[in-house]
């Protein structure tokens, strides 16, 4: 018997035990709906028994059509392929609610005086959705590409990749529909009720498991440090994320639940959670990203992999204790004030260990900068992630944050990684990824990529630049006293000044919508396999391409 | 135990625990015999189209 045939004997086996599973959840659905009293959980409940009872129905159909195990041979791209889709809808969408909320603030009266379309409720709504949704999305989606194809072997499980993507997909919309209705935790980036942390759980340990399966079962002798960072991002975020949200439901049948936490140990906690969200999720996931689709898109090793290895253990064992530099001034003692800002000044030496990695991989290959827009978005995201681990550690001193806490500067550094260093690096990441996945030869058109690159780069470049000179302008505002002693602004003149500013990041914001548009419609005329006509756009590439065809001397 | 003893002992065996982690993760990476290991690692990327199960 060969070995396709184990697979798909064990694969069917796994469908029909996979249906009792089904079983269970529908009955724990069913029987929330008939006991709750609040209208929340009936409606979440009833998502989720819609959810598993077309788990249930896909498997039955399979059984009776005698196509239960079925799958494609060799790497499982299907998976991938979805995430890819996942990403793009959920990333535009994402941006478009920020954009929203970002002309709600230049613009009060878009609130619409309406409890679900409130600043209050569509915030956590943007962050979770580009967070969470677009990115997370992205880290799967990558992250199942890579670690099969650098360990030489298929994607563990046959339905457990899948029952990661489609929970994950469920716990964002129970999350984002929670928020708009106005259930939350109220913990920034932790906004999702006891019963939704608890899905996502289940989740997260079945996508740890299916990695490290993927790893265990390995043709490689080493595992590559892309797969490093991988591994750590999962591992950590399942820590911080049961830990963060150790929560007491006031009952079973209802949405609302305490945190163990209290007083300033929950902030710590928080914040311990909150930094390495961005620490762990935003910079560790991505970096791996960055270490694997660099060195394959321009066609060169990463330039040091010995550095590789020094900058992930660094990495690793500096940000955990970054997170008290959100809390400068506060209850929290000043010695674990002391420890956060001296971690953050450590952790510039290596972030920067692993962007000029990153950079340097394209030493002799400059050139293709010029010729690869998606080149151009993966090195710009790098030398994003070079700028925003810069000002990182510079706002964690506690003499600047005294400046920029509770300022729009922060937003401002928050968007400079995340929409340069996050979004691009995603960016070019799918660009890789879809003529790859639906075998094309190229992308429908790099002419768009590159109005893709410009459009959102203005569009960054807006952002930042509003929010610098908003942020400071608010917090010198936020200080200044008269000769007196009294303070010189009322809070509202300090919300008046920054007006044009809002309209200025709302603009760029419009921007980098328009540019994800622009992106979402190339990726889908390139899995459809149509290509543009472009050989006019590189005339310098179409002569040289004609001198190497001439013999050689 | 008091505070300060505490703190004392986190900050200088902090600083140690940190020193030898480091050291033993740059002997890892720079040990001459592991550089063919991380040569082929390097490379695994660039030539991924062929499963070998």
């Amino acid at each position: 018997m060969n070995i396709e045939q184990v697979r798909t004997d064990r694969a069917a086996l796994g469908e029909l035990f996979a249906l009792p599973a089904v079983a269970l959840v529908i009955a724990i659905g069913v029987a929330e709906i008939v006991a709750t009293r609040d209208a929340v959980m009936t409606f979440h409940a009833g998502l989720l028994v819609l959810a598993a009872g077309a788990a249930g129905l896909w498997l039955l159909l399979r059984r009776m059509g005698g196509r239960a195990g079925e799958h494609e041979a060799g790497y499982n791209h299907a998976v991938v392929r979805a995430g890819v889709i996942a990403s793009m809808f959920w990333g535009v969408a994402g941006f478009l609610v920020g954009d929203v909320i970002a002309w709600q603030l230049a613009y009060p009266v878009l609130n619409f005086d309406l409890p679900w379309t409130n600043f209050g409720r569509m915030r956590p709504l943007h962050t979770s959705a580009v967070i969470f949704a677009f990115g997370g999305n992205v880290l799967i989606a990558t992250s199942f590409f890579a670690v099969q194809r650098t360990c030489r072997t298929r994607l563990a499980g046959h339905m457990a990749p899948w029952f990661v993507f489609w929970g994950y997909q469920l716990f964002i919309v129970l999350a984002a529909t929670g928020y708009l209705l106005g259930v939350t935790q109220s913990k920034e980036y932790a906004e999702p009720e006891w019963y939704i942390d608890l899905w996502l759980t289940v989740v997260w340990v079945v996508y740890l498991l299916v990695f490290l399966g993927t790893l265990f079962k390995r043709k490689e002798p080493h595992i590559y440090v892309a797969n490093w960072f991988f591994l750590a991002f999962i591992v950590t975020v399942a820590m911080l994320h049961i830990i963060n949200n150790a929560a007491i439901p006031v009952s079973w049948t209802g949405t609302k639940s305490y945190i163990l936490w209290s007083g300033v140990q929950d902030a710590m906690t928080q914040w311990w959670y909150g930094h390495n969200a961005v620490g762990f999720f935003l910079t560790a996931g991505f970096l791996g990203i960055m270490y694997y689709f660099v060195p394959k898109r321009v066609e060169r090793p990463v330039y040091s992999y010995r550095l590789s290895i020094v900058h992930f253990w660094a990495l690793i064992f500096t940000y955990i204790w970054a997170g008290p530099h959100h809390l400068f001034y506060t209850a929290l003692p000043d010695w674990a004030q002391t420890l956060g800002m001296t971690f953050s000044i450590i952790l510039w030496m290596p972030s920067w260990g692993g962007m000029i990695n990153g950079l340097m991989t394209l030493s002799g290959a400059w050139d293709k900068l010029r010729t690869d827009p998606v080149i151009r978005m993966l090195v710009v995201s790098v030398a994003f992630y070079g700028m925003s681990t810069f000002e990182g550690p510079l706002m964690s001193i506690k003499a600047v944050n005294s400046l920029s806490h509770y300022t729009d500067w922060t937003i401002g550094h928050v968007h400079s990684g995340a929409l340069g260093w996050v979004g691009f690096v995603s960016f070019g990441a799918l660009y890789c990824l879809t003529p790859w996945l639906w075998q094309r030869k190229r992308l429908y058109s790099l002419r768009l990529v590159e109005w893709h690159f410009w459009i959102s780069t203005l569009g960054i470049l807006l952002y930042i630049t509003a929010m610098w000179v908003s942020g400071i302008l608010q917090g010198l505002m936020w200080r200044a006293y008269n000769s007196l002693g009294f303070l010189e602004y009322s809070f509202i003149e300090t919300v008046e000044a920054m007006h044009p500013f809002y309209i200025i990041r709302a603009l760029g914001g419009t921007l980098f919508v328009f540019g994800s548009l622009i992106m979402a419609y190339n990726l889908w005329r390139t899995t459809r396999g149509d290509e543009a006509d472009e050989t006019i756009m590189h005339p310098e590439v179409a002569s040289a391409s004609a001198l190497a065809k001439l013999p050689a001397e | 135990m008091t505070y300060e003893s505490v703190t004392s002992f986190a900050q200088i065996w902090g600083m140690f625990f940190f020193i030898i982690v480091f050291g033993a993760v740059l002997a890892y990476a720079l040990w001459p015999s592991n550089r063919d290991k991380f040569d082929r690692a390097a490379r695994s990327p660039l030539n991924d189209d062929i499963i070998e199960d």
